[in-house]
């Protein structure tokens, strides 16, 4: 259950502001796409348009195609709600309902979408859920107690929980770690690892290591000038990407030269 | 990435090479002082503050207390004259609750809606025009309030009608303003980023707000619309003129005049300001603060109960 993105001369705006210009990107299923570059260069913007979260915005709008497995995702008849059922997001600050135990926030999905489920099942798809998000031994013994009383590592990883639970093709991660420390940094990251073998997963990070531990492709955005749109400047194999990239920009970048 | 800023005047401060002393200093003193006039200051200024409250009440509880037995509370007024001193508020509380869910009824849904409006779909100029408007009808007088009900039942059932819905309706034109500033403002203190989880699980807009906006922030609407009802049950103006007062319960709410507790007052002080009326008046006045005093505690336990603790 993974699957494909081919992204092409995409124009991302909010009201008249151009924010990312024309990108062409192609997202292997069942690996990690990695998506680098400097604050404002559009990552986050170009992240939440894979999965029509950009249009919440008031007056932000996309222009051109992002084609999942031959359906373009801003096609006339395409239902936002179904895009964001398939390609699911964990965001940048662990937010986990405030209202719900553990276990409601991992069922959230399909609670708050009014879908019965049986008692043996739920118990199932929280288990299975959080053994997927590498917490159930940590909150098994605590599952009525309420999400926001995890730690932040933890309740990203509630988060991640959350977000399988209804069993997407895609995972989009925004700095899924920047607010965590060193150690759950790597929970996480060694969970992204085991995640990739049933999931498309694309992850924004600023940080080089851990695009080059986690991810099997590398894409870099940059600005040309303050003001201006940003741009994929270049996209290739991780490996290739930090060793011997085709772009200046980008080797300054990715060697600390730069922003 | 933290973003360099330089401030536009001076150079940036820097440390001084000066070893450091914490020794009192003359300006230190001087600061020490300040500190101690403006505490005593704002300590007098928060005495005198309560002195009319204090005593208000005081002379509420006395005077109101020695009418409080289980006869004044379990009577009406039927067939009490002169100065026969019988009689009690049974119909006035009766009456006054009754107006007042029925305005509730009426205007929790229409402020909430209202509320929901302008915080998750409002942007344009009918949002900007809407508020202006709730800013407007905030100030509205109650006596309005009550004129403009006596006039929309004068023109919808005729003028020589009165019932507690037309008090209830005058009550919601008070209320309706109150509940749409209030629960708009807890609607606000909702996260983005809990509605951006629920859509990126694919919940629809609809959804979101009824199970996640809603139910977050339940506790804080609770407590709005409790303190929007304490701040109509009091209102007398609009009930004046619109159930007058009557000396028995009237339990029909589409026909009739029906008594509650700030008329009764009134028209018992009216009637006789040095005897048992004003006696009368100050009872129900009594057990109208009471009221008031309950719905804020109410709001408080809600508040305190329901409230999510905020990480
Ligand atoms: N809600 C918004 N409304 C208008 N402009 C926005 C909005 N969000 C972001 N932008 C603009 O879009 C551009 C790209 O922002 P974006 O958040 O995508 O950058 P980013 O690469 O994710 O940066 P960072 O690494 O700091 O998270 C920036 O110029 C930003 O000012
Ligand atoms: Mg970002």
């Amino acid at each position: 259950m993974s699957k494909r993105i081919d992204v092409s001369d995409l124009d991302i705006y909010y009201g008249d502001f151009l924010a990312v210009k024309g990108v062409n990107m192609a997202i292997e299923p069942r690996s990690v796409t990695a998506l680098i570059g400097p604050s404002g260069c559009g990552k986050s913007t170009f992240l939440r348009t894979l999965n029509r979260m950009h249009e919440v915005i008031p007056k932000a709008r996309v222009e051109g195609k992002a084609v999942m497995d031959g359906v373009d995702i801003y096609g006339r008849d395409v239902d936002p709600v179904e895009v964001r059922r398939q390609i699911g997001m964990v965001f940048q600050r662990p937010n986990p309902f405030p209202t719900m135990s553990i276990k409601e926030n991992v069922l959230a999905g399909v609670k708050l979408n009014n879908k019965r489920l049986s008692r043996s099942d739920a118990d199932a798809l929280v288990e299975r859920s959080l053994r997927g998000a590498n917490l159930w031994n940590e909150v098994k013994d605590r599952l009525d107690k309420p999400g926001s009383g995890l730690s932040g590592g933890q309740q990203q990883r509630l988060c991640i929980a959350r977000a399988i639970a209804v069993s997407p093709q895609v995972l989009l991660m925004d700095e899924p770690c920047s607010a965590l420390d060193p150690i759950s940094t790597l929970a996480i990251e060694d969970l992204i690892a085991e995640l990739k073998a049933d999931y498309t997963i694309v992850i924004v990070t600023h940080n080089m290591q851990q695009a080059s531990r986690v991810s099997d492709r590398t894409g870099f955005f940059n600005l040309e000038a303050t003001g201006k749109p940003g741009q994929l400047v270049e996209m290739d194999d991780t490996t290739t990407m930090f060793s011997a990239p085709s772009q200046k920009q980008t080797e300054d970048y990715i060697s600390g030269r730069f922003g | 990435m933290a973003v360099q800023t330089q401030s536009p005047t001076g150079p940036t401060p820097t440390p001084t090479d000066a070893a450091p002393s914490f020794a009192t200093t003359a300006s230190g003193r001087r600061r020490k002082r300040t500190n101690t006039i403006m505490a005593v200051v704002v300590t007098v200024a928060f005495l005198i503050a309560l002195i009319p409250l204090i005593s208000l009440l005081v002379e509420v509880v006395v005077r109101g207390g020695k009418m409080i037995s289980w006869d004044f509370l379990t009577t009406d007024m039927a067939g009490v004259f002169g100065d026969m001193t019988t009689g009690g508020v049974e119909h006035a509380i009766l009456g006054t609750l009754q107006i007042t869910a029925l305005a509730t009824l009426i205007s929790a849904p229409i402020g909430l809606l209202a509320a929901i409006y302008l915080v998750e779909y409002g942007t344009g100029r009918l949002a900007k025009t809407l508020t202006f408007f709730v800013d407007v009808m905030t100030g509205i007088p109650s006596i309005v309030a009550g004129l403009f009900a006596v006039a929309l039942f004068a023109l919808l059932v005729g003028p020589a009608y009165r019932s507690g819905l037309m008090a209830a309706v005058a009550l919601s034109v008070l209320m309706i303003p109150v509940v749409v500033r209030s629960c708009e403002e807890m609607l606000r203190l909702v996260p983005n980023e809990l509605r951006e989880a629920a859509y990126a699980l694919g919940v629809p807009k609809w959804l979101t707000i009824i199970k996640v906006v809603l139910r977050t922030s339940l506790a804080g609407i609770v407590t709005s619309i409790v303190l929007a009802i304490a701040r109509v049950i009091g209102e007398t103006a609009p009930l004046l003129l619109t159930v007058g007062i009557v000396t028995t319960v009237n339990t029909n709410m589409l026909d009739g005049r029906v008594a509650t507790l700030p008329v009764f007052a009134y028209s018992q002080y009216a009637q006789d300001s040095q005897g048992v009326g004003a006696d009368r008046a100050w009872g129900a006045a009594l057990v109208l603060i009471v009221m008031i005093m309950l719905l804020n505690l109410v709001a408080r336990f809600i508040s305190r109960r329901f409230s999510i603790a905020e990480k």
